[in-house]
């Protein structure tokens, strides 16, 4: 088939949503956002919807390229009227095939393609990355602790900068603009300091199999003082503008509900799931790094409301204030990376007088370094709830495959339920309280 | 390192073999146990499918793998959480090239319904019961399953949708 061929043949009408005489019930009940086997009652009100040919209902399109959707998520809706009665999810407008990539990519230089896939969050990506890729070579006991206090510190840094977007966007989408204006104004100060440490804002490819790529630079503990003391006025003042307000309560309260037993079955997590009063979080109750040394709460919602999901990611943050202090009170002096010949590149410095020392400098840039047969997964908490990593190796420089568990991917299978029977303006607040992050989602 | 070797040959959880890679449990299901070895798990707690993926073992096929389980072409990978327990539980299930077909968990757990899609997406394994198995990260008329081992970096074209040419 010539390349012509396949332009005039593209189309994308099998996934999107069908009318729904044309669908059977299994189909129908998937797209209506049934997760539990309805009751009897319900399938029966099911039936009674009304039908495509009585023109009351209408296929409307949301996006991909609507503001609120948050990059090119579409959404295909059935109205009837204002009422939301079917939603289906259309992705993969961002899909450049990383997965794919990553196979093509060494271990070393893995970090580079899975910190663009969340990009908010890129810490985390780089993180499951480098902690599956050291579970593989068996070495993931003996990374120094300085390296396990800074990745503490970097990725709870990572969740305040994400959830200070999510504010921001969140304020966004809802009309309270000057809210935008407030997130990035905070996320840039956290940003500013990732900058001074990593080089970057985002896409770092800062934590790497072995430790991390640099030590923290001169300054950065008053750096993080100064945003931590910032950070605590601002959400009283965040509180002020839109917690305590009755618009705000109104817009959101009551609307995109989902209860444990449905979070559960869709496999969501983060804020989602611990918004339905499941205490589920992974820094918790699947303790990694020295998460099970420190002291914090999880938040819990109990409504599994929109508004919940706010407030849970308005509390992480103080959460992540609290772990950062206790971060730089037990940040210890020593290596930031583990010394092991196999997977740690040599001191620059070596490399002016020492000829093995460059030799080795180059074949484990170019070459990489091998890891053993094996299979592993790992998951850790990310703003957006479980990022997974799962590792194939057949023994070479190479991953043979991986697969990256995106939360936001998960997330945004809980849309359909979560809108069904609700007002299409609150859409964009559903929207929104998932928090998707496009790249994570088609990666 | 753990290996195969480390564990007792005869171990084994719902009535499929076990293995630990990494020290991280693995059950082996075959494809007719597939179905049965999840409701079973369910039950035991594991109440949550956190994952859902496959592997295209083409170029790689002799893999370690517990005595009694022929390795195929494909294998379909869950990873299951128990939240009460807080344990992992993932599950390797062989899927032949010859017959790239498994059950779907849709039943089980509504939320695996858009991972299975990714996989028949990327590496054409079919699931029976599937509510709507269309692509869904590729444009549904693209040709071939992106994430096969068989299928080279680069070789389509880039297209645009309804470009003139």
């Amino acid at each position: 088939m010539t390349a012509v061929e396949n332009v005039r043949q593209t189309s994308e009408g099998a996934q999107e949503m069908r009318p729904r005489s044309e669908l059977g019930a299994k189909e129908l009940m998937r797209e209506v956002g049934s997760v539990l086997r309805m009751s009897e009652a319900e399938a029966a009100q099911l039936g009674q919807m009304p039908t495509d040919d009585e023109d009351q209902t209408m296929i409307i399109n949301m996006g991909p390229q609507h503001p609120s959707t948050h990059g090119v998520l579409r959404l295909m809706l059935e109205l009837q009227g204002e009422t939301v009665l079917r939603c289906k999810p259309v992705i993969g407008y961002l899909h450049t095939g990383m997965e794919k990539t990553g196979e093509d990519l060494t271990f070393l230089q893995g970090g580079t393609n899975v910190t663009r896939m969340d990009y908010l969050s890129p810490f985390n990506n780089e993180l499951v990355f480098s902690m599956a890729t050291e579970k593989l070579l068996g070495i993931d006991g003996d990374v120094p602790e300085r390296a396990v206090w800074m990745r503490m510190l970097l990725s709870e840094m990572n969740r305040m900068s994400s959830h200070l977007l999510f504010l921001a966007t969140n304020g966004m989408d809802l009309g309270a603009v000057s809210m935008m204006l407030y997130g990035w104004r905070e996320r840039e100060e956290v940003l500013r300091f990732f900058q001074k440490v990593t080089g970057l804002r985002m896409n770092h490819n800062f934590i790497r199999p072995g430790g991390l790529a640099a030590d923290l630079p001169p300054g950065w503990r008053d750096d993080v003082l100064s945003i931590l003391e910032m950070l605590p006025p601002r959400l009283e003042e965040y509180d002020i503008l839109m917690t305590d307000q009755p618009i705000w309560r109104e817009r959101l309260q009551g609307v995109g509900v989902i209860t444990a037993e449905e979070a559960l079955a869709l496999g969501t997590s983060g804020p989602i799931l611990r918004s339905t009063g499941v205490p589920f979080d992974l820094r918790r109750d699947m303790p990694y790094l020295h998460y099970d040394e420190l002291e914090f709460d999880v938040i819990v919602g109990s409504y599994g409301d929109a508004f919940d999901r706010y407030a849970i990611r308005l509390n992480e943050i103080r959460e992540s204030i609290k772990i950062v202090y206790q971060i730089l009170d037990r940040m210890p002096s020593g290596d930031y990376r583990i010394q092991n010949k196999k997977v740690t590149p040599p001191p620059r410095a070596r490399i002016d007088e020492s000829m093995e020392a460059l030799i080795h400098h180059f074949k484990i840039f170019t070459e990489g370094f091998k890891v053993p047969e094996g299979e592993v997964y790992v998951g850790i908490e990310s703003p957006r709830g479980e990022i997974g990593c799962y590792i194939v190796s057949d023994g070479g420089p190479k991953p043979y495959r991986i697969h990256m568990r995106a939360p936001s991917f998960v997330n945004i299978q809980a849309l359909p339920h979560m809108m069904r029977g609700g007002l299409v303006a609150d859409a964009v607040a559903v929207i929104s309280s998932v928090d998707p992050v496009l790249g994570d989602v088609d990666r | 390192m753990t290996d195969m070797s480390a564990t007792p040959d005869d171990e084994s959880l719902f009535g499929a073999p076990v293995s630990y890679s990494r020290g991280q449990k693995v059950v082996h299901p075959s494809r007719e146990q597939y179905v049965a070895v999840l409701k079973q798990a369910i039950d035991a707690g594991y109440t949550m499918c956190s994952d859902l993926t496959a592997v295209d073992y083409l170029t790689h096929p002799g893999r370690e793998l517990p005595s009694g389980i022929a390795a195929e072409r494909f294998e379909v990978v869950l990873n299951l959480v128990s939240i009460t327990e807080r344990t992992r539980l993932r599950v390797r299930v062989q899927v032949p090239e010859a017959d790239a077909t498994i059950a779907s968990c849709f039943d089980l757990w509504p939320g695996t319904e858009a991972m299975e899609r990714e996989v028949f997406d990327m590496f054409g394994v079919r699931f029976d019961g599937h509510p709507d198995l269309t692509r869904i990260l590729m444009p549904e008329d693209w040709e071939g399953h992106p994430l096969r081992k068989d299928y080279a970096i680069g070789r389509i074209p880039v297209q645009f949708k309804g470009a003139n040419s």
